[in-house]
Order: C-alpha cells, then structure tokens, then sequence
C-alpha cells in the first residue's frame, strides 16, 4: 500500500467493497450446498467460489496487486509446485509398478501341451 | 549490529527483508497445507464410501466462524490502514478487535471438538474424521500462533511506534499477511470438510 492519506483512504473504500463481496459469497456457499446437485457438480461450485474469496483476499488484503515482481515469481513457483502436489494421488493411481501382469496367452503352449 | 533492510528496500529484490521473509514462509506454508489437501484427495478418492461433511459436522457453526475470520481479516488490515494514517489509538482498536475475533474462533472450535470428542468421533473412529482433525488442528495451531504474535505487537511490541514507526508499519504488515493467509487457507477448509 502506498502513503499518501487519500490512497489509503481510497485503499480502505476498496476492503469495505471486499469484506461485503466476502460476506455474500460465504453465505452462497452453504446456500448452494443444500442444493440437490451431484457430487461432482458441488465439488466445482465450491471450490469456484472458494478461490473467488481466496483470490479476493490475497488481491486486496494481502496487496498482491500491484506487488513487486520478486513476490509474483516466488508465489507463480510456489503455485507450479502446489499444482504438482496435487496431481500426485493422480499419479499414484494410474501407477502400476508392483501389480501383477498376466500375458493373455502365457499358459498357451502349457495347456497345449496338456492336451 | 543492526539488521539491514528492515525499513529500506533491497537494490536487488525491491523488497524490505521483512516483507521477503514473511513471503517466503507464506510459500513454505502453502506447500504444507498443499500437502494435507492432497492427502484429502488421495484419501477420499481411494475410499469406498465417504460422508458428506454436513452429516458429521455443524454447518451453521462452521459458517458463522468463517465469518468471524473473515471480519477478523477486515479488521487486521484496518489495523495496517490506520497506522499508515498515523492513527495510533485506531491502531489498538482494530487489532485489539482482530484479537478477540480470533479468540473467538478458537472458542467455538474448542466447542466443536468437545462435541466431537462427547459423542466419539475422535480420529480413529473414520479416515473423514481423521483429516477433520489434522487439518482443522493444523489450523487451530496457527490461528494460536497467530494470536501470540498479535498480542504482542498489542501489547509490549506496540512500543516501537514511538521509537521506530516504520519498521513497525513494516512488522504490522508481515503479521497482517500471515493472518490473511490463515485465514485463506480455512475459505477452503470450510466447504472441503463442511459442504462436500
């Protein structure tokens, strides 16, 4: 935030407009979760409005607009790792290292021979 | 020997060291919240069965605590305003308030798990309760972090506006974002663990 009295006077107008913005969406987010929608329907629109609030507060209250640009990167890196830690149950479930694999015909030639 | 930087920015980041510092913890504390919300998903992508948090957990409750954080954010960052307006008496107000809404929240968090624990919904009892605990504890323990360095700067710390305003404008401003922080992190607790 800036120094002069009347920014942050104009910056105080602004976290008014925020904390109303954020009043409004917490109430639509356990109005919508009584809605009769599927599961992964409500999973997106919760989290939607989650990092709409998420933003809103980071933007303005944390200042990130208008933040240096040694801030931003650390943040942008953070956030590629962040994404990473999150896909990694993805990974661990479409591993297959240590799960038995049976060849469609690798009893072929015994039974054969069976027979 | 005193600490460079504390009030002037850096020639090569911009930045005052507080304002790094605290950026850098913040982003250490996103990959560690990260880390338990991706345990949340391996866990309740890899269970047969899995509550819907409403079932278990006291929504109202839930709501009208993230509202207290909320408001406890709003009135944090009025406290940062007011000292940049050179109002120091507002200063003690608003985060004398931030203060009691934190206490607040930790109030009615003590409440709901002394209900869980009456009713034996401890840990062991499910996988959801299990990282309904870690989580909201995790939490709780930095909402009480956050509590204690808040009442310090109050209290004792709040002497250094006489001496050195701007590195306590700088101070007020670290503890803000960790605050802000903390409670970002529970915009998304609430509907991960209450809603869904």
């Amino acid at each position: 935030m800036s120094g002069s009295v009347e920014e942050v006077k104009q910056h105080i107008a602004v976290y008014m407009k925020v904390a109303g913005a954020l009043f409004v969406l917490t109430i639509l987010t356990v109005a919508v979760s009584y809605l009769p929608t599927a599961v992964p329907l409500a999973v997106v629109i919760a989290l939607i409005i989650a990092t709409t609030k998420g933003s809103l507060v980071a933007s303005f209250f944390m200042h990130l607009i208008g933040e240096r640009k040694a801030i931003c990167w650390t943040l942008l890196l953070t956030t590629v790792f962040w994404v990473f830690l999150m896909f990694l149950p993805l990974l661990g479930h479409v591993d297959s290292i240590g799960v038995p694999k049976t060849l469609p015909n690798a009893n072929a030639p015994a039974e054969a021979e069976a027979h | 020997m005193e600490i460079p930087y504390t009030v002037a920015e850096r020639p090569d980041t911009g930045l005052n060291n507080v304002k790094l510092g605290i950026w850098l913890f913040l982003a250490s504390e996103v990959m560690l919240f990260g880390g338990l919300f991706s345990t949340y998903v391996l866990l309740r992508v890899g269970a047969t069965e899995w509550p819907v948090g409403s079932t278990l957990l006291n929504v109202p409750i839930g709501a009208f605590n993230t509202a207290v954080l909320i408001a406890s954010s709003v009135t944090m960052v009025m406290a940062y305003a007011s000292l940049k307006l050179d109002d120091f008496s507002k200063y003690k107000t608003y985060m004398g308030v931030t203060i009691l809404l934190s206490l607040t929240f930790l109030a009615v968090k003590s409440y709901e798990y002394w209900e869980k624990i009456a009713t034996d919904h401890l840990p062991s009892h499910s996988t959801f309760l299990a990282i309904y605990w870690t989580m909201t504890a995790l939490h709780g323990l930095h909402i009480i972090g956050g509590v204690v360095v808040n009442s310090y700067f109050w209290g004792p710390g709040s002497a250094m506006w006489r001496t050195k305003p701007e590195q306590f404008v700088n101070r007020i401003e670290a503890a803000g974002l960790y605050w802000h922080f903390v409670d970002l992190v529970w915009i998304f607790l609430f509907p991960v663990l209450y809603l869904l």
